[in-house]
């Protein structure tokens, strides 16, 4: 147990509180860095997903989590990005250039999509978001001579300083990797400044931080920009990593993916949204492992207790039906999604500091820490 | 002349059918406060209920409506149990999550059990036209106009004229004083649920001729009925319907007048710009907390 005994105003806002972060956060990087040479080419490919997936993670966590602005229309950033990228390097505009271009264009495209945002809340920004990646997305299929329609946008090799990073190299694992530790620093620290605290002052009650002098409009618009601006940059990733990009890869299900990552990573701080990431990610490689392996393993588990051969051979043919039957990942989706919010509203990282605070209060954990606020009348959900 | 009034209509029958589905997320917003985004889903149910009812089981089509319309009210339910009572109260967004995610699954169920061709019923609207005049009218959108019309004013009056609607909109704006009041608050939700997935349930029959019956039709629809029901004011019946026109008419006329590409685009544009200008809507009330 540390007790840690504070002398200074500014050790409550340290990005790293005591040595014990410099340890973990430490190990966490070597690992990260080690892992190109100790794991395969299909689970560094995945590993890259969960990064770039991350950077929306945490985009989004500044956005909905802690300025409490709820947001489904971050494809459509993300396809900003993807076409910028596409469409500068077709020009010959170096990758040094056009990566922060990408996040600036985005940015500006967020700040835009949120002037319509400071008076609506609730519901009604949900669809003022989804309206916006429609159009996005119908804008992308249309200007053909930008984006080629419909037929979707080749991305060439990644260039930098003329020497090109392919999509599967270990160097762009570690492009991807150095994105995400900028932009979670980045994010961390904004958190900490003034204008971090009036985000999660505006979450908490508008009307609060409207008379503590806030400017509702300068931060709200400041958050999608800055959101939108970083899911731009992972636009850019996820357009060299894919070498193909087409209108019909950004739609509202890709948004729904999103704002999955923080539910399921929990939403009130930057590490849910790469506990998030990992989780999203590696569902589909689990889930195909699952419909390989179950079927072979229940039908001789049914077959060791004395069912008949027959029987157990049916079984398995029967599992491994139901297992690749078409809708399935759809359905698996829409459980997790609604087992989260019934069961573990906090997500993840809340798992883990639950987990933690057992073992930091042994004996004296008691579950009530951790309950939410409920309410009932309508007039407080308004804020 | 003859063109655009032919469009308009047509226009007017597509806008019903996004006012029906609209009506059904106005219904649960109005008395729980709780968007359901899988309304369209719900209305897919319904769709394949009475494709089992009359298409498989061969029951009179009658018949097979009323069926279909009470399995989804106990459908709907059952979903408010297991899925909505347990959050109710927490913030909205999560809520909506949690109907996204019954979406998706209803979606995919519904596609492993009944396939994913188009499926189609007979029924006593599949064929015959009226016409007036010069301008034709297909029956099934008639019925479509007929049943939004007839489902409005019974609902409208159904909230504004009995015990149940008046303790249904007092729980919709303070559950605990409503409880306090001796209002069966748990039953009332219950309730309003069930209605939302009949209604829901009766868009599906409806529109089973005109548009098949498939896994994700509710997904393109609830998506356009969406805006609807914000465009007119969320929690305003008559607004669910005006929006639904509104949306309606746009889209057909964009997509009759307009470059290719606009039919899709302009009902969001046009969602826009009315957020812009009025941000709950034609004629949702004006929200501010009192401090």
């Amino acid at each position: 147990m540390r007790f840690i005994f504070k002398t200074d105003y500014d050790q409550d806002i340290r990005i790293l509180k005591h040595s014990g972060y410099w340890w973990s956060y430490g190990i966490l990087l070597a690992v990260m860095i080690a892992t190109p040479y100790v794991l395969g080419s299909y689970m560094q490919s995945q590993l890259v997903f969960v990064f770039i997936y991350a950077i929306v993670g945490v985009a989004l966590m500044i956005l909905t989590g802690f300025t409490g602005q709820a947001s489904l229309g971050h494809a459509a950033f993300l396809a900003i990005g993807a076409y910028t990228a596409g469409f500068m390097q077709s020009l010959g505009v170096p990758f040094i250039v056009y990566f922060p271009l990408a996040a600036v264009l985005t940015g500006i495209v967020g700040a835009l999509v949120g002037f319509p945002a400071l008076r609506l809340h609730g519901i009604y920004l949900v669809i003022a978001t989804i309206a916006f990646a429609f159009i996005v997305e119908e804008v992308l299929a249309r200007w053909e001579s930008v984006t080629h329609g419909n037929e979707g946008m080749r991305v060439r090799t990644l260039d930098l300083f003329d020497i090109p990073i392919a999509r599967d190299s270990d160097a762009f694992y570690f492009l991807c990797l150095l994105v995400l530790v900028g932009v979670t620093l980045l994010a961390l620290n904004l958190l900490r400044s003034p204008t971090g605290r009036a985000f999660i002052a505006i979450r908490d009650s508008e009307t609060a931080g409207k008379s503590m002098g806030i400017d509702l409009a300068t931060y709200k618009v400041k958050s999608f920009a800055i959101s939108a601006a970083i899911t731009g940059m992972a636009g850019v990733l996820f357009a060299h990593k894919m070498t193909f990009i087409s209108p019909e890869m950004f739609t509202l299900l890709l948004s729904i993916e999103f704002i999955m990552v923080i539910i399921i990573g929990g939403a009130f701080g930057v590490h849910g949204a790469i506990f998030g990431a990992i989780f999203i990610v590696m569902v589909d490689p689990f889930l195909t492992a699952l419909k390989d392996d179950v079927p072979v393993l229940v039908s001789s588990i049914a077959s060791s207790l004395g069912m008949a051969k027959e029987t157990a051979a049916d079984l398995r043919d029967d599992l491994s039906r139901i297992g690749s039957a078409a809708g399935l990942k759809g359905a698996i989706y829409g459980l997790i999604i609604m087992m989260f919010i019934l069961f573990e509203p906090y997500g993840l990282y809340g798992r883990w500091l639950k987990v933690k605070l057992f073992f930091q209060l042994f004996p004296l954990y008691k579950r009530a820490t951790f309950k939410r606020q409920k309410t009932y009348v309508k007039s407080e959900r308004n804020r | 002349m003859l063109d655009f009034i032919q469009q308009l209509v047509s226009g007017i029958a597509l806008g019903c059918v996004y006012g029906l589905i609209a009506l059904g997320f106005v219904l649960i917003y109005k008395a729980t406060e709780v968007v359901n985004f899988a309304q369209g889903d719900l209305m897919m149910l319904g769709g394949f209920f009475v494709f089992t009812f009359i298409g498989l089981m061969g029951l009179d089509y009658w018949l097979g409506f009323l069926f279909a319309v009470c399995g989804m009210a106990v459908f709907g339910m059952a979903t408010e149990r297991i899925l909505i009572r347990p959050i109710l109260g927490y913030p909205q967004f999560s809520i909506v999550m949690a109907t996204i995610g019954l979406g998706y699954f209803l979606r995919s169920i519904a596609g492993m059990i009944w396939g994913t061709d188009d499926l189609k019923i007979e029924t006593p609207f599949s064929a015959g036209v009226v016409k007036i005049g010069d301008l034709v009218l297909a029956h099934d959108k008639l019925s479509v106009i007929v049943a939004t019309v007839i489902l409005c004013i019974v609902l409208f009056a159904f909230f504004n004229y009995t015990r149940l609607g008046t303790a249904m909109r007092a729980t919709s704006e303070n559950m605990l004083a409503a409880y306090y009041m001796g209002i069966p608050v748990k039953r009332v939700v219950s309730l309003i649920w069930a209605i939302s997935a009949a209604v829901a349930a009766t868009a599906g029959v409806l529109l089973a001729p005109i548009t098949f019956i498939h896994s994700n039709v509710g997904l393109a629809l609830g998506l356009k009925a969406f805006p609807a029901a914000v465009l007119g004011g969320f929690g305003s019946i008559p607004g669910a319907v005006v929006g639904g026109l509104i949306i309606g008419v746009i889209e057909t006329l964009a997509g009759f007048y307009l470059p290719q590409g606009w039919k899709d685009v302009m009902p969001y544009i046009v969602l826009l710009v009315v957020l812009l200008i009025r941000p709950q809507g034609l004629f949702g009330p004006s929200m501010r907390k009192k401090v």
